[in-house]
């Protein structure tokens, strides 16, 4: 165990300090947090409340954590895995209870972002300058009134950007931030919102990312008396970014509803910095990337019962990847993804207790792609979801049937076959106690991801033989929350669900023609047991000190049942730690914020082998940062300076690329 | 602020107490099994096995098997060059014994790592990018590397051969060959480098290129078939030649080539993934794959290399290749005839050495390191 320098004194007011805060995270603000953003939205549906609240974070929350993406802020949240390969510029996708990146659906303002081509979204990419809320869901969002899309996926991660929202007398909120620190970053950023008419408002939000990526890492080994014998370090190279994003629309009130449309443009180039391994410290990889989408949503209640919302999107993605060291195989591979969607929702309330759905959703993908012998494939989706709720006030269920039906045709080769399939979902929510403050819940929910377009075609990898892989969820848990009259603590809730998974035909790369070509199969079988703990309590320290706690905890088992002939049969699957779990302390002083959180991930292993050749040590990380608002001829500053990686820890999330250490970042921003 | 510092401590420790802390990355040891009986007195001391591991994961990994302990030991090199940054490397292509030196071609980490055959203590590096097969003549190894320079094609290198001097362990000279060589072999003062042109798909190269070893020229190329691949000599004067088709409507193929006349004289009709020649029989196994049927179909057949013609039977007899998922090494011992096959199984996970005697019943098995395909070995007269 790692040893800390603490005085007996100190130490024995830890242990009390300790169980204090334990017994005082017994509360839950999560609804009640929900409850109050709902009231922000003036117009929200008329709907019944979450049957199963999510994890969410709010724009306070994400702004004191400084963190510089979605993928640094969702860490923070139990029940997933970030898989990170290290950069300002580097991958971060996300895993949620252990079922693999392609099981998680993420929506931005309400509208899935997709990749036909490999089925995942880089939440690297999306920065927390203009973002409202990132709210996580185990199952699904448990709304009824909702596109079929949203029935779709395994876990689900929702971004909502900032929506404009004027005090009276306000017309015009403009905000300028510049980030810069380590990695020679350099980060400006704008926002402008402007109210139109009384019912009309347009934002703007554009951002510029420029960075070297350059950051010291360093590998060391010891034999087995514990003496160093050898330490080497190194700087990354061929990390760098440049990339721009713009995005800006209007958001409209109607009488009981809602409307907004947006543009969104993001543009990058940056150095893949590739694996570290003997002899190969350095990459020369470089990629760009263009993604362009149009998105439109219209919410009105048409009668007392009856309500529709409408979506539609167009979206096109450029990629362009170049491998040019002649050394090697050189690559110069152009892909471009097209992507309509539009989605019809309608909800009828029977009675006040009873309410039923049904929406009916479209979606076209292509892709194009200059590989040799390349399919080009579209698909045609349709999803077809029926759903209906009952609420009481101490008992509420949903239960949803989703309908998919693929349809896919090739220029080239020969398409994957017709698919159809109906998976289920049902979430329960009961109070048993007269107090409102503890209420159990739970859900189970089937539900599948297509095989992906590399999955079916990528040129000698592809398989078009692939099925669907599928998920199966079952979760039982309770939430507590309360608030307190009494001065010092204000708020507090525990959160703690149970859950069991299987993923079965769990789409696997498994050896090809050749060692270089691989193919796709539905192999796997994985079985996962979990647990999830998340805490929240808000303290009042002497009437001034506001003091913000979140702890959250995950254990993860999840097995691979593949094959009992295997070598790594009932072994933990790869990267998935058996213990994770993070904390976040905040205190807000007059025009001081302080900030420290904490992540840990335990052992886990970089193979499908539990063996010690493929294990990996665990990590953990703090980050502290401090903030001070000013103001001055009615212009608000806020500087903020952080520390992250404190301790100055070398890891690796995903074998052979480094993390950075400690490193630093500045921002500032200036309201007007 | 004290309070914030106190629970800052609360919750580090808080954090660390949910379980264990790093105790710093350590050397892994190696695996040791018991597989056999000792044979001392044999006339080879054993044979190291490298294990090509997957790309990017730095584990290239060197086993080794003791004929006079009957003992394997999996995963030898870390602990016998513990100050070797990042070990052995990435992708280990190639393992050869020349006079008391070990010779493995490490792959991605563009190297030749020149060992102390019996101790297995490293004595130097060779840097050659791209590096892929070495063979042995008369003092020198010859490397084959895709790393050329860039002739015709923008994007598409050329393929050499280098010269290393086995005493100075220099490169002495190179020699420009065709497109992404892999297996090489002398028979008399001529190498043979069969040229792949993998990187040009679906452009193969089709040739073999033949070296005069004297002034290190190019004399001749061979038109073979496409994507070449293995190339070994028999005791005749002869070389056996593989192709592996485009994987789509071409299939693998063997070929023979006379080195008296330095031109195809005879083709085989069977699929070859891999080949070992020992005395007068060519051990075979094909792994096809069909893009049409997504199915593997693996097939272990011999050749008569004497009389020029396939045997049509397995040399496993006893049923022990169904149980190999993916054979990816072929060895003979030449003293002994006991016949090694290795199975990569899935790429990702440890595979699986089977010795089988002379008659083809399997004697034992080991678990190995991940992708084992490389056998050499060691004789007892060092």
């Amino acid at each position: 165990m790692m040893r800390f320098k603490t005085p007996a004194k100190t130490a024995g007011m830890l242990l009390v300090l300790l169980c204090g805060a334990v017994s005082a995270f017994a509360q839950q603000a999560d609804s009640v947090k929900s409850k109050d953003l709902r009231e922000v939205s003036v117009t929200a549906p008329r709907t019944a409340r979450e049957v199963s609240p999510g994890q969410k974070m709010q724009a306070k929350e994400l702004e004191r954590l400084g963190s510089h993406s979605v993928a640094d802020a969702i860490r923070f949240f139990a029940g997933l895995q970030v898989k990170d390969y290290g950069g300002i510029g580097g991958l971060k996708t996300v895993d949620i209870r252990s079922m693999g990146t392609n099981q998680v659906g993420v929506f931005y303002d309400g509208i899935q972002l997709g990749n036909a081509q490999n089925g995942q979204v880089d939440l690297g990419r999306f920065s927390l300058d203009n973002m409202e809320e990132i709210a996580l869901y185990n199952g699904q969002k448990s709304n009824i009134f909702q596109p079929a899309k949203d029935f779709g996926s395994a876990g689900a991660i929702y971004l909502t950007s900032l929506k404009p929202k004027f005090a009276p007398g306000e017309n015009t909120h403009l905000r300028g931030t510049i980030k810069t620190g380590s990695f020679g970053l350099f980060n400006p950023s704008l926002l402008w919102q402007q109210k139109i008419s009384s019912k009309v408002s347009a934002s703007f939000s554009t951002e510029w990312i420029n960075a070297t990526g350059r950051y010291k890492f360093s590998y060391q080994k010891r034999d087995e008396n514990g003496h160093l014998v050898y330490d080497t370090s190194a700087y990354r190279k061929n990390g760098d970014i440049n990339a721009v994003r713009m995005e800006g629309g209007f958001n409209g009130l109607l009488n009981g509803g809602e409307w907004s449309t947006k543009v969104y443009y993001y543009q990058s180039q940056r150095g893949l910095p590739g694996f570290i391994v003997n002899g190969v410290f350095g990459h020369v990889d470089r990629q760009w990337d263009q993604n362009i989408f149009v998105q439109s949503s219209f919410r009105k209640d048409i009668t007392k019962r009856y309500s529709i919302l409408l979506n539609g999107k167009y979206a096109y993605d450029y990629t362009r990847f170049l491998a040019p060291d002649t050394a090697r195989l050189y690559i110069d591979n152009h892909y471009r993804q097209y992507e309509m969607y539009f989605s019809m929702a309608h909800q009828y309330a029977l009675t006040n207790w009873w309410t039923i759905a049904a929406s009916g959703d479209f979606q076209w993908n292509r892709l194009d792609a200059d590989l040799t012998n390349f399919s080009y494939p579209t698909r045609y989706t349709t999803l077809a979801a029926a759903a209906t709720n009952i609420s009481f006030n101490r008992f509420s269920a949903q239960a949803s049937l989703l309908g998919t039906f693929v349809n896919e045709t090739v220029k080239k080769n020969a398409s994957a076959p017709y698919q159809q399939k109906f998976t289920p979902a049902v979430f329960v929510s009961w109070q048993p106690m007269r107090s409102p403050d503890f209420r159990l819940r739970g859900f189970y929910k089937q539900i599948f991801r297509m095989p992906t377009f590399n999955d079916l075609y990528y040129t000698e990898i592809g398989n078009r033989f692939l099925e669907p892989e599928f998920a199966t969820q079952y979760d039982a848990g309770f939430t507590w929350n309360k608030t307190f009259a009494s001065s010092w603590l204000i708020q507090a809730g525990i959160e703690a669900d149970v859950y069991y998974n299987e993923v079965k035909d769990k789409i696997v790369a498994v050896p090809g023609a050749s060692m270089l070509s691989w193919q796709m199969e539905n192999l796997g079988f994985v079985k996962i047991k979990g647990v999830d703990v998340k805490a929240k309590a808000l303290w009042l320290i002497k009437k001034q000190v506001q003091f913000s706690t979140r702890l959250t905890y995950t254990y993860q088992r999840a097995q691979d049942f593949t094959d009992p002939s295997d070598s790594f049969y009932g072994d933990q699957i790869v990267y998935i730690p058996r213990h994770s779990g993070s904390l976040i302390l905040g205190a807000d002083y007059k025009q001081w914020e302080a900030n420290y959180s904490f992540i840990y991930t335990g052992e886990r292993y970089n193979s499908k082998e539990n063996k010690l050749k493929n294990y990996v040590e665990p990590w953990y990380t703090s980050d502290i940062s401090l903030g001070k608002q000013f103001s001055y001829k009615h212009t608000l500053f806020h500087v903020t300076a952080q520390v992250n990686n404190l301790a100055n820890q070398f890891y690796e999330v995903v074998i052979s690329y480094p993390m950075p250490g400690r490193n630093y970042r500045f921002i500032l921003t200036v309201n007007i | 602020m004290k309070q914030v510092r106190n629970i800052v401590l609360v919750a580090a420790l808080a954090g660390l107490a949910i379980t264990g802390c790093r105790k710093g990355e350590k050397i892994v040891p190696p695996e040791v099994t018991p597989v056999d009986t000792a044979t001392p007195g044999s006339l080879l001391n054993g044979f190291y096995l490298l294990n090509e591991g997957n790309m990017g994961s730095n584990k290239a990994s060197l086993d080794y098997y003791d004929y006079t302990t009957g003992i394997y030991s999996s995963n030898i090199y870390a602990t016998a060059n513990p100050t070797a940054v990042k070990e052995l490397g990435d992708v280990g292509n190639d393992i050869e014994v020349y006079g008391t030196k070990l010779y493995a071609v490490i792959n991605i980490s563009n190297k030749v790592e020149v060992m102390n055959a019996a101790s297995t203590k490293r004595i130097k590096q060779i840097d050659i990018l791209n590096c892929r097969y070495i063979t042995f003549a008369n003092g020198k190894a010859y490397v084959s590397s895709y790393a050329g320079p860039v002739l015709i094609e923008p994007n598409a290198p050329i393929g050499f051969v280098a010269e290393i001097d086995t005493t100075t362990l220099e490169i002495t000279r190179k020699v420009i060959v065709g497109y992404q060589p892999e297996e090489m072999a002398v028979v008399g003062n001529k190498l043979y480098v069969a040229n792949s042109g993998g990187y040009r798909a679906p452009n193969y190269d089709r040739t073999v290129s033949v070296i005069d070893l004297n002034t290190f020229k190019e004399i001749k190329k061979i038109d073979v078939a496409i994507n070449l691949d293995r190339l070994k000599a028999d005791n005749n004067g002869d070389i056996y030649v593989t192709s592996r088709g485009d994987y789509y409507n071409i299939p693998s193929r063997l070929f023979v080539i006379d080195t008296k006349t330095d031109a195809v004289k005879k083709q085989f009709d069977i699929p070859v993934s891999n080949l070992c020649i020992s005395g007068d029989t060519a051990y075979v196994y094909g792994s096809v794959f069909s893009y049409n049927t997504g199915k593997w179909t693996i097939t272990y057949n011999m050749v008569n290399v004497k009389t020029e013609t396939v045997l049509n039977s397995n040399f496993i007899t006893d049923g022990t290749d169904k149980s190999i998922r993916m054979p990816y090494g072929v060895a003979v011992n030449p003293a002994t005839k006991e016949i090694f096959v290795t199975d990569a199984k899935d790429y990702v996970s440890s595979g699986t050495l089977y010795c089988f005697d002379k008659t083809g019943k399997k004697k034992w098995s080991v678990t190995t390191g991940e992708i084992p395909a490389h056998i050499a070995f060691v004789s007892a007269t060092k």
